[in-house]
């Protein structure tokens, strides 16, 4: 089903590269060896896959409890002002107490964030698919503050960006660009399946988002798992930003992810919430996203990859139901054969 | 801040609040039919990018408002047909369609990015009217799409609230059970409320290329369909509540970008800052004052009539 998603959407993206004037199979063909083709290409893939691994894991966690976290883009970017005013305020402590204290305030910075709709959400009710949102336009704008006012670097002449991080702000590489992150990504996975599927608080999680009426006469606790829930979701969102300006652009700058945090939500329903599901689909959409990339060169735009990215989760939401509605039809029409036969 | 300055402030409340009142009226007529869409801003995106486009090929900006409310319609049959026909889950549909429309405007727009509208909507004073004071300036000095806005307000509510057709639409989203047994096709009623909000939306999308603006700029909604939504509850589904509501919205909206000509010494960026807050401030309010919820009853919810 999922195959045939990607089908559908590689089709309809081919032909609106048709229709602006541009060779498909040479589009697609130029997008797989960019993303997989080279070395150079398979890691920038990876590192691609990085912040989209770490932020779909949290928002599918939220939306595991019936939670609408579209913040995850917000919680990012904040998770990387906190860890940059690390970096630019005290460069020169030492590698073992700066990259922990990086995490850490990556992680308290998304989980702050998110905290403030979980608590709207616990107390007063205010949804928080509508003030995850907003804040992501609010987390944006004070990067670009910050970016244009006290932390500008004073030689780059109101480029939007900040001074370059010292040495030892300076996430480790694993294997050529791909840092650290890669490894915290792949363990945030297996933690969560591990939580999810293993423990009771992983059932309370999925009791309450399935609306189980055993999860209110049980008495589980839904507002303390909704701070909970939000408060993981959003650090995963802002560890995801703290690998950005320490292990890939090595500043913070405006722009600073191409939209990591919205892409999530589409990696989230199409993983159907599975962690290691999430992790395979992060790293497909970072091949189409570094793909997009790259045949920019040809003239195509980047934004090909978010197109067909948004695509792919329309068919796969498509053939579900379809299937579902066909199942269901046929359900309806044997019970009433069977009425009428036995009448 | 002087009388000037105020009517200045006021008019381009009003200005500011013409997109919200599209998208927000089209948002009001799909949800009392019971149907959320969720897609706004990726509507407004494809409506303005479509719009734009139009006008370039054809020169006229009313071919371009044509295409604008056509693109949104189309991007709206697609959510009607995913959560109507397949019954597929309204958020997760809605979401897709708001990521699936920035990024097609974002593909689609990329050959227009810096071309400047040739034919951009201008300002048409109303002979008479524009010279009352105050009144004048802020409501009859503006261009032909603000005014077709006032009009869909005024239309929307009389529609909704005192014809047949609109007391069919609003039974549809608060007893599509009820609506089915009085002999209302629902299927029917929801696709043609979606549409047409659908339309609205790109509309409002068409209005920041062809008027506002004017041009195209990848992601030049910046948040408004969102906006909208917000606004569709603070009006608590009434159109001409929400036509205050867009004034409000459009003042603050207003606020952020003449701060600085009004006197205020702070950082243009935090400005921008002011409708977001204000937004989430708004909802919080009206969150705390309602204690029960206020919207169609059957908002969100799946009609089969086999079922």
């Amino acid at each position: 089903m999922r195959g045939a998603s990607l089908a559908a959407a590689l089709t309809v993206g081919a032909v609106m590269l048709v229709a602006t004037g541009h060779n498909p199979a040479r589009a697609y063909g130029e997008m797989v060896v960019g993303a997989f083709g080279t070395a150079y290409g398979m890691e920038q893939t990876l590192v691609r896959a990085i912040p989209l691994i770490l932020t779909g894991l949290g928002v599918s966690l939220g939306f595991t409890m019936g939670l609408w976290n579209i913040g995850a883009e917000g919680q990012l970017a904040v998770g990387a002002l906190l860890a940059s005013w690390l970096a630019l305020s005290f460069p020169d402590l030492p590698r073992v107490v700066m990259l922990p204290g990086l995490v850490a305030l990556g992680l308290a910075g998304g989980a702050g964030w998110a905290l403030l709709p979980a608590v709207l959400r616990a107390w007063v009710g205010v949804s928080e698919i509508m003030s995850t949102l907003m804040l992501n336009y609010v987390a944006l704008l004070w990067v670009d503050y910050l970016v244009f006012g006290a932390w500008a670097d004073p030689t780059a002449f109101s480029f939007p960006y900040s001074r370059r991080f010292s040495e030892s702000a300076t996430l480790p590489a694993l294997a050529g660009d791909v840092h650290m992150g890669l490894v915290f990504a792949v363990a945030a996975a297996a933690a969560l399946a591990m939580l999810l599927d293993r423990t009771r608080w992983g059932y309370e999680v999925r009791a309450i988002g399935a609306r189980l009426p055993a999860a209110r006469y049980a008495g589980m606790p839904v507002r303390r798992n909704i701070l909970v829930v939000m408060a993981a979701s959003g650090a995963l969102a802002g560890l995801a930003g703290m690998g950005e300006v320490t292990g890939v652009i090595h500043r913070i700058q405006q722009g600073l992810s191409p939209g990591y945090g919205f892409t999530a939500i589409i990696i989230a329903w199409v993983a159907q919430l599975h962690p290691w599901a999430v992790v395979g689909v992060a790293v497909l959409f970072a091949a189409l996203l570094n793909g997009g990339f790259v045949i920019q060169t040809m003239g195509v735009p980047a934004a090909i990859a978010a197109m067909l990215q948004a695509l792919i989760l329309g068919f796969v939401l498509a053939s579900e139901h379809l299937l579902r509605r066909v199942r269901r039809r046929r359900a309806v029409a044997a019970t009433r054969a069977t009425l009428a036969g036995g009448s | 801040m002087n009388l000037e300055q105020v009517t200045l402030l006021l008019a381009a409340a009003v200005t500011s609040g013409a997109p919200l009142i599209f998208a927000g009226i089209g948002e009001v007529l799909a949800e009392r039919s019971g149907v959320l869409n969720l897609g706004v801003e990726g509507m407004m995106l494809v409506g303005a990018v479509a719009g734009f486009a139009a006008v370039i090929a054809t020169r006229d900006p009313w071919v371009g408002t044509l295409a604008a409310l056509g693109a949104g319609a189309i991007l709206a049959a697609g959510h009607a047909f995913l959560v109507v026909t397949l019954g597929a889950e309204q958020v997760t549909t809605g979401l897709a369609l708001a990521l699936f429309g920035t990024g097609f405007s974002a593909f689609a727009g990329k050959p227009l990015v810096g071309i400047p509208n040739p034919v951009p909507f201008r300002a048409i004073s109303v002979p008479g009217a524009a010279n009352i004071p105050m009144v004048g300036p802020v409501f009859f000095q503006q261009d032909a799409l603000v005014y077709m806005s006032y009009a869909l307000a005024l239309a929307a509510w009389w529609w909704l609230s005192r014809t047949r057709p609109g007391l069919h639409l609003r039974a549809c989203g608060e007893s599509p059970e009820a609506a089915d047994a009085m002999g209302i096709n629902v299927t029917l009623v929801r696709y043609g409320a979606v549409i047409a909000g659908g339309a609205l939306a790109g509309l409002a999308g068409g209005y920041l290329s062809l008027a506002y603006t004017p041009a195209w700029t990848e992601n030049m909604t910046g948040g408004l369909g969102w906006i909208a939504i917000a606004l569709v509850i603070f009006a608590t589904w009434n159109p001409l509540r929400l036509l205050a509501g867009a004034y409000l919205f459009g003042a603050v909206d207003a606020l952020g970008f003449r701060a600085q000509v009004l006197g205020v010494e702070t950082s243009s960026i935090l400005l921008r800052m002011l409708p977001y807050v204000f937004t989430l401030g708004v909802l919080l309010l009206i969150t705390l004052v309602r204690r029960q919820a206020y919207g169609p009853a059957a908002l969100g919810r799946t009609y089969f009539r086999e079922d």
